[in-house]
């Protein structure tokens, strides 16, 4: 009995079917924009034992959400991520071992695998006073980054703190809490911020590195451009009553209900490049993300806009398109003269006749006197 | 009869400055759609309101967008102006209900500059900062001659042309046809942009005749209907309106280059009803005749002299 059910569980962990693992290559290359057909190529890439990519993961300063976010995935879901698609040989919170056997496990990947592997960083690196708000195994984490990052193929930073600091880095930033593009300057290190990033952002830039062998088209922040190409503004799905003015005032009211723009609650949706909106989270359909539950986005994934402008200030647009209603025929033009000014411009109008008159008397006078 | 020195002197500097303005006034004017003008139909039965052509304009011309109101959050002018050389608007009447109605009904409108044929802009202009394209009929404007005066505002009967009031070194500003684009042998931003033909780009001569066939369909059969340019080979499939019996921009003022079918009369829709003769050619021909060889001047120049000596002979 004992045996039979573990026969099932194990049929369900490993027993992928082929279709389901070429939706799966479909969906991530689609994801990443590219077109169908490459999906063959991607699954050449993660079936191809040679090529099932070592990953070392590191833990700075975090809450280990970005994790959390990826344990949430469902295509792959985690199991088949670490066993079947990746070599996860380093990861403190999924790490079988534990200790001495963990680092062990650490080095030994790094040794065996230098200038092969993924390294992906999760929080931030203190570097005030020597980094030692940050230890682990009795070294602070900034050696530890350096020292791996030096020997990896490709570096990623994944969720806001690697990115850029994140909250910790937000003022008065006890610890130092800085980014990995700051920690590791002079190496490309993509970032896939996010508080948590959205974890196929983070599959598809993997795969993405797998496939073709080289990163994605980044922006000038080095983030993957196919997730964070457009602002959350240009595809949220309450932008039609932002263009046609219809903005819930205050959390609760009627607007809020009727799921107006959340604009002057303070959505930073008009200044955060994100595909939230696009490709949601958790994989429970619609609405499964913060807008679509009725919080202003907050503007995580965008440096000096998370963590550092309050939550409800509301934003400056950053890209002002028409809005939907329309000019009418007629404009008016001014309504005439009011009191007031008619009062100022008399009042001008006598001083200048006066002074006039005065130049004329004068300008007689010094002529009969010439 | 007594004559100031004040209002003599006015005179004679008056007098020399029209003599100066003689040869600019004597050009030869063109009084028919040039051979290879180019305009825009636009057909406000076709418009959706979509604005596109407006994002079109500001991207082919390189313009801001225009917030009115305390918050900037939409790119929403109520009207041409410095910023803006297109617009939609929209007349709305009673309920609203119907497109291309003008009882109870709705019509959008594209409000720019008309490329007239004998265009009053370029006629009033003293500098000759106005100009109207020789070949394609385009009226554009240089800033290194305009000296200010905005009598182009004043003169267009269309109150096309705008002023950059916030600006110290302003400019008069305009819908050029984005000659610069054609130069490259691009569409005009607006055409390019608009996805349902209401914009079509082409030939004068051929957008006359396109328009004349559209006044010949039949309300409710389906037609093609080109977009972008007339000779795109894109067709959008579909029903015709209702137009009313007129081709706005055929005959007016001496025609224009753009030109305009709805189905609202267009007075509805904010486009003044104007005779067919240009009032260009009435003006320039009263001038021309008041100036003809000098010799009204000159009398009338001679008859002040007169005056003046009269006065100071009863004087004495």
């Amino acid at each position: 009995m004992k045996k039979q059910n573990h026969f099932a569980l194990d049929e369900k962990l490993s027993e992928i079917s082929r279709r389901d693992f070429m939706k799966f290559c479909g969906i991530m290359a689609v994801s990443m924009g590219l077109p169908i057909g490459v999906a063959p190529q991607i699954a050449e890439a993660i079936t191809n034992p040679k090529r099932r990519p070592p990953v070392i993961w590191l833990h700075g300063q975090e809450c280990t959400g970005c994790t959390e976010s990826l344990l949430r995935a469902s295509h792959p879901s985690l199991e088949h991520l670490i066993f079947d698609l990746i070599s996860l040989d380093y990861h403190e919170t999924l790490n079988a071992g534990a200790g001495h056997q963990a680092e062990a496990a650490l080095h030994n990947s790094i040794k065996e695998n230098a200038g092969k592997f993924i390294l992906v960083v999760e929080g931030s690196t203190p570097l005030k006073e020597g980094g030692k708000y940050c230890m682990i195994g009795g070294r602070p984490f900034v050696d530890i980054v350096k020292e791996t990052a030096a020997k990896a193929a490709a570096v990623i930073a994944i969720g806001s703190c690697a990115s850029w600091g994140g909250v910790q880095s937000s003022p008065p930033n006890p610890t130092g809490a800085t980014g990995l593009p700051e920690v590791l300057k002079g190496t490309t290190v993509v970032t896939i911020p996010g508080c948590p990033p959205n974890p196929y952002n983070f599959l598809s830039t993997v795969l993405y590195f797998l496939t073709f062998g080289k990163l994605p088209a980044l922006d000038d922040k080095a983030r993957p451009k196919f997730a964070y190409g457009r602002l959350i503004h240009e595809n949220c799905e309450r932008r039609p009553h932002f263009d046609a003015g219809r903005f819930a005032e205050k959390f609760g009211d009627e607007g809020h209900r009727q799921g107006y723009c959340l604009y002057k609650l303070g959505c930073k949706g008009p200044i955060t490049n994100a595909n939230c909106p696009s490709i949601l989270f958790c994989d429970v359909g619609a609405g499964a993300w913060p807008v679509g539950t009725g919080h202003p986005c907050f503007g995580c994934t965008e440096q000096a806009v998370g963590f550092k402008i309050p939550l409800h200030t509301q934003a400056e647009v950053s890209q002002i398109t028409p809005d939907a209603a329309h000019a009418p025929i007629e404009t008016e033009q001014g309504k005439g003269l009011s009191a007031g000014a008619a009062g100022v411009l008399g009042g001008i109008a006598g001083v200048a006749i006066g002074a006039g008159a005065v130049i004329a008397k004068q300008l007689g006078q010094s002529e009969e006197g010439e | 009869m007594e004559i100031k020195r004040r209002d003599f002197l006015k005179g004679i500097a008056g007098g020399a400055a029209l003599a100066l303005a003689q040869p600019a006034l004597a050009l030869a004017r063109e009084k028919s759609r040039l051979p290879d003008a180019v305009g825009i139909l636009y057909d406000a039965t076709l418009c959706i309101g979509c604005k596109a052509c407006m994002v079109g304009c500001r991207k082919a011309n390189n313009l801001p967008a225009e917030t009115i109101g305390p918050q900037k959050l939409w790119d929403n002018p109520i009207d041409l102006s410095a910023r803006t050389l297109n617009i939609i608007k929209k007349y709305v009447s009673g309920t609203g209900e119907y497109k291309d109605r003008e009882i109870n009904g709705f019509s959008f409108i594209k409000r720019h500059c008309m490329h007239c044929v004998d265009p009053a802009c370029v006629s009033a202009c003293p500098a000759s900062a106005m100009t109207k394209d020789k070949k394609i009929g385009i009226v554009s404007y240089n800033k290194d001659a305009c000296i200010g005066c905005r009598y182009c505002q004043v003169a267009c009967p269309f109150n096309i042309p705008k002023f950059e009031w916030d600006n110290p070194f302003p400019q008069i500003v305009k819908c050029q046809l984005c000659n610069h684009l054609l130069a490259k042998g691009e569409l005009p931003g607006c055409c390019d942009a608009c996805p349902t033909g209401a914009s079509l780009f082409g030939p004068a001569a051929a957008l006359l005749e396109e328009a004349k066939r559209r006044q010949k369909m039949q309300p409710g059969s389906y037609y093609d209907f080109p977009v972008s340019t007339i000779t795109s080979g894109k067709i959008q499939y579909q029903q015709a309106a209702q137009y009313i019996p007129r081709i706005y921009g055929e005959n007016e003022v001496g025609g224009a280059q753009v030109l305009m079918l709805a189905g609202v009369p267009f007075e509805k829709l904010g486009l003044p009803d104007l005779p067919s003769g240009s009032y260009v050619a009435l003006a320039e021909n009263i001038q021309h005749t008041l100036y003809k060889g000098m010799i009204l001047p000159i009398v009338a120049f001679g008859g002040l002299i007169f005056l003046v000596k009269r006065s100071d002979k009863n004087k004495e």
